[in-house]
């Protein structure tokens, strides 16, 4: 596996947290996702092979959450709450600017690989609605101005990268 | 009659200015010294203070924190363990991410007297997936508070050892029920166990006796060990003791958080007095009053029945707005408190698209393992988003609540009513916009608000 060196130090780590190997299953799954981008086969059997499983136990674990993907995405996720709260507020309008800015539909990498736009259940934060997450960030009362701004916000940052 | 004061006991430092979430500051506000106080103390002593309190679970089912805590099997030589419950993941609810964002320390603190009490030696905290920023902010939380001794090995110089381990989810709804959270605890897929047998205080994580308790229900826990059960119980109602933290989210001018003594504010105070009221120029239609699976309130409509108030039985008639928000009360009309999630329509509501909303998440969100609620959420969900896609037929309203009518009783958790509720109460309460929705929808404004 071809993983950073902090991330295997932190497999590591995290292992012992639990009396029972595959409890680490989740923790592992999060580190190498968040390394790596996405959970590839080998991923999985070495996932198994570390925890004392079958590669079935860590498969049906991945197909499971929702969180965990087996192909990669765009360089920046959007998750857009599709919840009734955050419906209630606005929240479609919210996901169809992203879709536009980015030219992109619902579950798909953006053409210029810089987003994926996607709608999410409930995100916990329904009285700010509506709410959306981008990468690690909660941003709350996203409606259709704030987020052509925050579109603005991640184009501009993908121009300075080049 | 203007609503109470907010009496504010778990969310006290929520938002005040200068409040951070490092201990610092956590111990310049006293913090820490209830743990400290507690410790001292026997842990028999400390279930019997839970105990007289009257403590009911805050996520969801309202059932006596003690009681649960006396089910504990002690005998079995096996460890127990602690889960906090940090899924939230109600559609409507959403108290326990500011109580970790902000306050994390409180419900350290609330943990590890819980696990002392208990004779717990491991818990581990469950956070939602998506909430990265959260599990964060605990591992620095519980990082300082090990540093300080409060957490880990011998605590405080008493001999008593604990850790806790922040374990993150995934992104599925079902991992805040109990015993499918157990199951994803241990890398496995989120099914709900069959209970009997798998109860979680004789058989629960690793087969072990395991205690899982919500978030705000351990910060509870902390002050009650603090103030002492019989102080605690004088705050709310008999029966519905302490204060409830009420998530509004929706039609209402302020939508946010607010703490009360439980039962002591109505429906109509909240949202009115506290919340500011509908939006300009609307009119209030329809509630839920906790978290989305709790069945809709219609405005307009009267709950009558007897209740006992002291000694007395009297009559009650009420109104939405009449009744009061706790979780007996909710629940004789025919609803429930739940997570405390209260999400409002006004009049430009259209309630067949609300409920395709909300089955769309449930039938999202099922586990998959009982037949009933499987196929039953996906076809609730199939019949009314076809509903609001053009092809509504006068029949639908009776098939959605004749679907929903099974899954409830059959199922091996919850969730089975969780998902049939809904559509249960939206259909009869709404019957009529259901019956005449493909009339109705030619006359729906284009520019109304988007549900599905
Ligand atoms: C489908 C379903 C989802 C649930 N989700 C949550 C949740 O997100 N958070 C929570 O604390 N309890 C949730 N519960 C309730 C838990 O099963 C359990 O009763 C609770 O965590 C016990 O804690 P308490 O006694 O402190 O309330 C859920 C229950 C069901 C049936
Ligand atoms: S009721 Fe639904 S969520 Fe619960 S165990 Fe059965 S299929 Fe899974
Ligand atoms: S409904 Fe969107 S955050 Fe809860």
């Amino acid at each position: 596996m071809n993983l950073k060196p902090e991330t295997f130090q932190r497999i590591d780590e995290v292992i012992t947290h639990y009396p029972v190997k595959r409890s680490a299953t989740l923790p592992l799954l999060h580190l190498i996702q968040e390394d790596a981008g996405h959970i590839s086969d080998e991923a999985i059997t070495w996932i198994a092979t570390k925890l004392e499983l079958q590669p079935i136990n860590v498969l049906e674990v991945v197909t499971f959450y929702p969180m965990f993907r087996r192909a990669p995405i765009g360089r920046r996720h959007i998750k857009v709450c599709r919840t009734l709260s955050c419906a209630l507020s606005g929240g479609f309008k919210t996901c169809e600017t992203f879709e536009k800015e980015f030219s992109t539909h619902r579950g798909e990498i953006s053409p210029d690989g810089e987003v994926t736009v996607e709608f999410v259940e409930c995100l916990a934060s329904c009285g700010t609605a509506p709410v959306v997450l981008i990468d690690e960030t909660l941003h709350t009362k996203v409606d259709a101005t704030k987020a052509k701004q925050l579109s603005d916000q991640i184009k501009a940052e993908a121009a300075a990268r080049k | 009659m203007s609503a109470p004061a907010q009496q504010r006991i778990i969310f006290q430092h929520i938002d005040e200015p200068g409040y951070t979430n490092d201990i610092e500051c956590y111990l310049r506000n006293g913090g820490y010294e209830v743990l400290k106080k507690s410790v001292g103390r026997k842990p028999e002593e400390l279930i019997d203070e839970v105990k007289k309190s009257g403590l009911r679970g805050r996520g969801g089912a309202g059932f006596p924190c003690g009681v649960k805590w006396g089910l504990v099997d002690r005998k079995s030589g096996k460890p127990i363990y602690l889960i906090v419950n940090a899924d939230e993941s109600e559609p409507g609810t959403f108290k326990d991410r500011y109580i970790m964002h902000q306050d994390p320390h409180q419900l350290i603190e609330g943990t590890i007297i819980s696990c002392f009490a208990n004779n717990v030696k491991q818990a581990y905290i469950y956070i939602r997936g998506e909430m990265p920023e959260g599990a964060r902010i605990l591992e620095k939380a519980i990082a300082e508070a090990r540093a300080k001794n409060f957490v880990g090995p011998n605590i405080l110089g008493t001999g008593y050892s604990c850790e806790i381990y922040v374990h993150r989810g995934a992104g599925a709804y079902i991992c805040g029920e109990e015993t499918g959270l157990i199951e994803s605890l241990e890398g496995k897929r989120a099914n709900p166990r069959i209970k009997p047998p798998y109860f979680p205080a004789v058989l629960g994580l690793y087969q072990c006796p395991t205690i899982v308790n919500n978030v705000e229900t351990l910060c509870q826990v902390k002050y009650i060990c603090d103030v002492g059960g019989e102080a605690y119980a004088k705050i709310g109602t008999p029966g519905n003791t302490g204060t409830r933290i009420f998530c509004v989210s929706g039609h209402v001018q302020r939508p946010g958080y607010y703490e009360f003594p439980a039962g002591t504010i109505t429906m109509g105070q909240l949202l009115n007095d506290v919340c500011g009221g509908p939006l300009p120029g609307r009119t209030f239609k329809a509630v839920i009053p906790g978290g989305s699976s709790a069945k809709v309130l219609k405005f307009g409509e009267r709950y009558k029945g007897k209740r006992k108030v002291g000694a007395d039985m009297v009559d009650y008639d009420w109104g939405v707005e009449d009744v009061p928000m706790d979780f007996d009360s909710l629940a004789m009309i025919g609803s429930m408190g739940g997570s405390g999630g209260v999400i409002v329509m006004d009049d430009t509501v259209n309630m067949v698209e609300a409920l395709a909303n909300i089955n769309a998440f449930y039938s999202h969100e099922s586990c998959g393992q009982c037949t009933p609620c499987r196929e039953g959420s996906l076809w609730m969900k199939k019949i009314s988003s076809r509903m609001v896609n053009g092809d509504a037929r006068p029949q639908d309203g009776a098939l959605l609540k004749s679907v929903a009518d099974q899954i409830p009783g059959r199922t091996i958790c919850a969730f089975g009513e969780a998902c049939s509720w809904p559509t249960q109460s939206f259909t009869i309460k709404f019957k009529d916009e259901f019956d005449a929705y493909s009339e109705v929808k030619k006359t729906l404004p284009a520019d109304r608000t988007v549900l599905v």
